[in-house]
């Protein structure tokens, strides 16, 4: 080294200690700011947190306050007679005489005698407007299943319409004036007596569990939808979990990498972020219009919501195949073990926690999806309980829309009921693929 | 394992597909959601009293109902279409394309489309001119020619008006709603105007562009299809008004009140005797050629205009349909007798 060369070093040396004296000068000026920005950066993050947890409790409270009178009904306690002339004249005890008898009556006359100084026509329609429709058909109901009852004196215990049961409930009250509420003060009066007499009850509401879709607030069920959502999601799980586990499998344990790979990963990945309304789209052109499928049926709403969750699917088993250490399937390849069976008794068996947990959230996923289901007819009112995978069927989520959007008040509560029981359902299913994923993922 | 459960996925996938092209023993009912809740009513009813089952009812709106029943004869598409508004020329040709050339046009009632606001309010009195003068997008500059409109309150229109910002919810134009409140209420002020009306007969298209276009400004707010919604935003701002079905206002009279429109204020029977000017009538359409293949449909038709369902005091008065005069029900009560093809054009 020349001594040029030295002292060019050397005085490198002192500019960079200067530099350094400075620039620590520098730091301990800026600290304070730096701590100043650090505090507010944390309280950002406390502030999103905060909002986000005030957004869910609002929600939360807002849907369980407006839902939880659905889950009482109202009903009122009559003796009905059931006479023999004005069910079954002729004593035939045929089915459609039994069907077709007039229980209408029967009912309102056990009502009217209720009242017997009621008698002007439309006095007497405004007393029986206390009754549901659906109370005479509970009773046809009875009749037909056990028709020995004929004759006898049965007490039933029938609903009382939407509207005289949120009467019951507060809802409708004296504070507004006659003309702009459903229920007259007569009416009010009425109800009353009854309250009085011990024949109104308030209990648990065991039709909006056992019953499907109705226009009478007082006789929809959640059940129906209840149906249709599992076997909606029977279809999707029968056919995006092997579909997409096998696809998965394939392209990360055997698939060569090249160009064709690529461009089917890539184009999974974009599948994923497609709008699920054109999956919809796509369900009516080839499963409906092409192949005939039935619309509104759980296995075309199934089919689609698979085809919407198998890039999901693919994702999450092709990153639970790849946490899978390599040592592994070297190991059993070299005891010999074929590549099938590597994967069979090795592999998947080790990614399932994470394959599974995908599933599951692709599959909670699918559950709250309406929009594609709006193209192939589930967006429908239907009042049968399906009983399979080719029955008209709705779901939870359409319910909600469905009741959302009905004049009738009483909805107001039931569509928050059945958004706590889709909640439920979405809780219930996240809280397993955690339970999952706890009790059998591995490190290593 | 694995191959063999999607062995036997693929297996049931084809069964299922088979299976499928069978006959149907159900009716199938797309169309409009205004028509939604009367007709669900009736499939209801006529499914509990009758050996028939419940008809599925879909809500797909006016138009979309009739594409679906105007693509085909067959049973994979629908029997009947429910519309809040009279099928179109271009419907009835595109049916008739595609062989639906019987079909049965029946009419249900009215339906008032009103303008509401909160009940801690005062109820608006206004006029069908005064309406469009605040919600058209064009209005006339008092030249003899048309400006934007800038009326920004509601006294701007006229100072009997309140002093209050224009603010009015409505339906989005995908709604048959918002389609009839543009035709009944707007055109119904527009024509008051002598030039415009003049210019029916020159320019159509331009005519129906002045009466039927709604201002874009932020002064009329598409609030989406849903009603309920209205209803609540209402109720939080006493300034605002909201544009939706008779029915919706009847079930929630103690929330809201309907403005009064010419001098009429929308109730029950000012709609039904056609004194209330904003009402319009509801339809169903039937496909001839599936009566007698689908079971049930003839008997549905006569449910549905049964005087006990839609007659004066018929259940569907209750759900806030209004009936028609004697002989309009009676007229549809025999074309459904007798499926008459009532639809040329």
């Amino acid at each position: 080294m020349t001594d040029a060369v030295m002292t060019e070093m050397q005085s490198s040396n002192q500019t960079r200690r200067e530099r350094a004296a400075n620039a620590s000068e520098a730091v301990r000026r800026g600290l304070k700011k730096r701590y100043a920005a650090e505090a507010r950066f944390r309280a950002y993050g406390i502030g999103a947190v905060g909002i986000a947890l005030a957004c869910i409790v609002v929600l939360f409270t807002t849907i369980i306050s407006s839902g939880l009178p659905a889950f009482t009904e109202t009903t009122i306690t009559l003796n009905v007679e059931l006479k023999q002339e004005d069910i079954d004249p002729e004593g035939t005890r045929d089915a459609s005489t039994l069907i077709n008898a007039n229980y209408r009556k029967l009912v309102f006359d056990t009502l009217r005698a209720e009242f017997p100084d009621v008698t002007k026509r439309r006095d007497k329609r405004a007393l029986t407007a206390i009754l549901s429709s659906g109370a005479a058909y509970q009773v046809q109901q009875a009749v037909v299943e056990d028709p020995s009852l004929i004759g006898q004196t049965v007490t039933f215990e029938l609903p009382v319409s939407a509207d005289f049961d949120l009467y019951e409930k507060g809802v409708i009250n004296k504070k507004t004036a006659e003309a702009d509420r459903r229920v007259s003060d007569q009416q009010m009066a009425w109800f009353d007596t009854l309250e009085e007499r011990g024949l109104i009850e308030t209990g648990f509401n065991t039709t909006f569990f056992t019953h499907a879709d109705s226009r009478e607030p007082e006789l929809a069920g959640i059940l129906g939808a209840t149906m249709g959502s599992l076997f909606t999601m029977l279809v999707t799980l029968a056919l995006s979990f092997p579909i997409g586990v096998c696809a998965a499998v394939y392209l990360e344990e055997f698939a060569p990498k090249n160009r064709l790979t690529q461009i089917i990963e890539v184009n999974i990945n974009n599948l994923a972020a497609v709008p699920s309304i054109v999956f919809g789209l796509l369900g009516l052109a080839v499963f409906i219009n092409f192949f005939g499928l039935p619309r509104s049926a759980p296995l075309v709403g199934g089919m689609v919501l698979a085809l919407m969750t198998l890039p999901t699917i693919i994702i999450a088993s092709r990153a639970a195949l790849k946490a899978v250490p390599p040592s592994i399937r070297e190991a059993a390849l070299g005891l010999g073990a074929s590549r099938m069976q590597v994967v069979t008794h090795h592999v998947l068996p080790l990614a399932m926690p994470g394959i599974l947990t995908g599933t599951i959230i692709g599959m909670a996923q699918a559950l709250g999806e309406t929009a594609p289901l709006l193209m192939i007819g589930m967006v429908a009112f239907i009042v049968d309980i399906p009983g399979g995978i080719t029955d008209p069927a709705t779901v939870l989520p359409v319910q909600v829309y469905l009741w959302a959007d009905s004049p009738e008040r009483a909805f107001v509560a039931r569509t928050s009921a059945a958004i706590m029981i889709l909640l439920t359902f979405l809780i219930f299913m996240n809280a397993l693929a955690v339970v999952l994923r706890k009790k059998f993922e591995r490190r290593w | 394992m694995y191959r063999k459960f999607l062995g036997v996925a693929v297996v049931a996938g084809i069964a299922f597909a088979g299976s499928a092209a069978e006959a149907r023993d159900q009716i199938r009912i797309v169309g409009s959601s205004t028509v939604y809740p009367f007709a669900t009513v009736v499939a209801e009813q006529f499914g509990k009293t009758t050996q028939f089952k419940t008809p599925v009812i879909e809500s797909t709106g006016s138009g979309g109902g009739l594409k679906l029943f105007c693509a085909g004869v067959g049973v994979e598409h629908p029997d009947i279409t429910n519309a809040s508004r009279r099928i179109k020329k271009s419907e009835v040709e595109k049916c008739a394309k595609n062989g639906v050339t019987d079909v049965t046009e029946i009419k249900i009632g009215y339906d008032g489309i009103v303008m509401a606001n909160a009940k801690s309010a005062p109820q608006m009195k206004i006029t069908k001119q005064q309406i469009f003068l605040a919600l058209a997008k064009n209005i006339p500059d008092g030249k003899g020619g048309l400006k934007e409109n800038d009326n920004m309150k509601w006294s701007d229109v006229d100072p009997s008006l309140p002093n209050k910002k224009i603010e009015v919810l409505g339906p989005p134009p995908t709604s048959g709603t918002r389609d009839a409140f543009a035709e009944l209420a707007l055109e119904g002020g527009c024509k008051t105007f002598d030039f415009i009306k003049a210019m029916k007969k020159s320019d159509k298209k331009k005519y129906k562009a002045v009466c039927h276009g709604i201002r874009e400004d932020g002064a009329y707010v598409e609030a989406g299809e849903n009603d309920v919604l209205i209803i609540r935003k209402l109720e939080a701002n006493a300034d605002a008004f909201g544009v939706f079905g008779f029915s919706f206002l009847d079930q929630n009279a103690d929330k809201v009140q309907g403005s009064v429109i010419g001098g009429v204020a929308p109730e029950f029977d000012s709609i039904a005797d056609g004194s209330y000017p904003v009402s319009r009538p509801l339809f169903f359409y039937v496909k001839g050629a599936h009566v007698g293949k689908v079971p049930g449909i003839k008997e549905y038709v006569a449910a549905f205009t049964a005087e006990k369902t839609f007659g004066p005091d018929g259940t569907l008065s209750d759900k806030g349909l209004i009936p028609m005069p004697d002989a309009e029900r009676k007229k549809f009560q025999k074309d459904g007798e007798m499926m008459a093809n009532n639809i040329s054009m």
